[in-house]
């Protein structure tokens, strides 16, 4: 069906579709949309799920984890503040190979208190061992919801994925949205380890270096795996309702001399700067980062790059910019933009490329340059 | 493309009357988004919304800098906030009010919004309701269509009076 609707009804309206079994949350802004739609169609019995409406985030993971470890499909959603004090039970719900899928609306962390839109709340839960991917529209927020539980699920998986989208930038706005009727595409699945009262296992215990290491290298293969399973999935996704993703999303990208790469609405909003660039006669792509964790192989060979960090690691730079430096050897032009919500046109995405500098950082708005 | 900029206060409106044009643009088989800006969300504070309208996928987030039509629900703003910044040379004002304002050029059209809504008698916690008759005037201007306003309305009000309101709209202002 044919709609308009805003980032958070469409997280909801793909969670709908894939009928989780238990969803345990708990609202906070800009998140609180999904959860309150979601509970109108528990309470209208438009979904038979199991709503937990719990008392904090740490909770709302933890029942989460407590529902998926019993072999049910789970889903929360969060932002900001409470991704941070869920933090614990995300580690876990990680090591203990559940597949709980949770959207996460991108948000600032306090102090100065800032409800808009920031990446800095996801990063900061970048080594817990979840898959992360990040969305730029509407349509994509509800296209990568369901393509989520699918990942998620995979028996070469088994790992957690959280759905980025930028706080009102995206949770707030309304754009077209085309709902799907999924068919079999979400099957019933099986945790290999769940939990059996006929074929009761201890769960948890303490477990000695040597097993403990061998868990964490399982994680880390499953996360190698991960990028052939998120493709299979994108092109039966394709392939079933039209509409095609990768681990980037390139935009004139192929004879471009300077590539940008941003994430979320930044990285949607940079495709206009690039057509800009370009009536100038400045050979510019957009390549926009959907999966962050596991971060994918980029070709840059040759390129000139522009990384737009709406993040920062202090004492250090951009983890954005650092990561493509990491993976691709090349010193990107390194722009900190966006913070806190603040406003980044095309127009200054534009003038990030017509003046930038290899190698070095800026804050957009506060150093010399732009 | 086609951008517009809703300036009103907390409360009244702005917001559901981006949301409402986008859906009456989307039901005119145009793409379109409405993005509202959220401050410190406080009744009676100035607001401002946008909605873009365009026949290509929209991928612009950022706020309207160059509107080409500027809205205003509630003209005591214009004291506190220049309404009129950015707007394009042949760029046109909505304002929400019964007599021409001083100042305001021939690109300036009014009509009396509230009054729409009290003869309606569509008030919410003491305030007018302005996202709907406004929806009347944008498609006199022919920013969209007068069925797709209606339609836009039905799906999100079942109170048939906001129809109405858009209606009395359409045929009060002026163009």
């Amino acid at each position: 069906m044919l709609t308009i609707a805003t980032g958070n009804k469409a997280v909801a309206a793909a969670v709908k579709a894939a009928k989780p079994g238990v969803i345990a949350a708990y609202p906070i802004t800009p998140q609180t949309e999904i959860v309150e739609q979601i509970a109108e169609y528990v309470t209208a019995g438009d979904l038979a799920s199991q709503y937990i409406p719990v008392e904090s985030e740490h909770s709302a993971m933890a029942a989460c984890i407590g529902a998926s470890a019993g072999g049910v499909r789970t889903f929360t959603a969060t932002s900001s503040h409470g991704l941070l004090y869920m933090h614990e039970m995300v580690h876990w719900a990680a090591g203990a190979r559940l597949p709980i899928v949770m959207a996460n609306v991108n948000r600032a962390l306090g102090p100065g208190w800032n409800t808009w839109a920031e990446h800095s709340d996801a990063f900061s839960q970048r080594d817990t061992g979840w898959l992360q991917v990040f969305v730029s529209t509407v349509q994509e927020a509800y296209d990568a919801t369901l393509m989520a539980f699918k990942i998620a699920e995979h028996e070469n998986v088994l790992l957690p994925v959280m759905v980025n989208l930028d706080g009102f930038a995206l949770s707030h706005i309304m754009q077209s949205l085309e709902t799907v009727e999924i068919g079999d595409f979400l099957p019933a699945y099986h945790l290999p380890h769940a939990i059996d009262t006929e074929n009761p296992l201890v769960y948890g215990p303490m477990t000695g270096p040597a097993d403990y290491f061998r868990f964490r290298w399982d994680i880390e293969r499953s996360m190698r795996d991960a990028r052939g399973v998120i493709a299979d999935v994108e092109r039966e996704f394709a392939e079933r309702f039209g509409r095609s993703y990768g681990p980037t999303e390139d935009y004139r990208c192929e004879d471009a001399d300077v590539i940008v790469i941003a994430m979320g609405t930044l990285g949607k909003e940079a495709e206009v700067a690039v057509d800009r660039l370009r009536d100038e006669g400045i050979k510019a792509g957009s390549m926009r980062l959907r999966w962050f964790r596991p971060f994918p192989d980029l070709d840059l060979a040759g390129r000139e790059v522009v990384v737009i960090d709406r993040d920062y690691s202090f004492g250090f730079g951009g983890v954005l910019a650092h990561a493509v430096r990491s993976k691709t050897g090349i010193a990107p032009y390194s722009v900190i933009a966006g913070l806190g919500g603040q406003e980044v046109t095309y127009n200054d995405i534009a003038d990030f490329v017509r003046n930038r500098h290899p190698g070095e950082e800026t804050w957009f708005g506060v150093s010399d340059h732009v | 493309m086609y951008e517009i900029r809703i300036h009103s206060r907390g409360g009244q409106g702005g917001v559901t009357a981006a949301k409402l044009l986008a859906l009456a643009a989307f039901r005119d088989g145009k793409y379109a988004t409405a993005c509202p800006f959220y401050g410190a969300e406080r009744r009676g504070a100035p607001v401002v919304s946008f909605v873009r309208i365009d026949d290509r996928p929209i991928k612009i987030y950022s706020q309207i800098h160059e509107p080409d039509l500027v809205i205003v629900l509630d003209t005591s703003i214009m004291d506190v906030v220049d309404v009129l910044q950015g707007l394009k040379g042949d760029g046109k004002v909505l304002l929400n009010s019964a007599h021409p304002l001083p100042g305001c050029n021939g690109t300036c059209r009014h009509v009396d919004l509230t009054g729409i809504a009290l003869a309606q008698n569509l008030v919410i916690a003491g305030s007018p309701i302005l996202n709907t008759p406004v929806l009347g005037a944008l498609a006199k201007m022919s920013v969209v269509t007068l069925p797709s306003v209606e339609k836009a309305i039905r799906e999100m009000f079942a109170d048939e009076r906001n129809v109405k309101a858009a209606e009395a709209a359409y045929e009060e202002l002026k163009v």
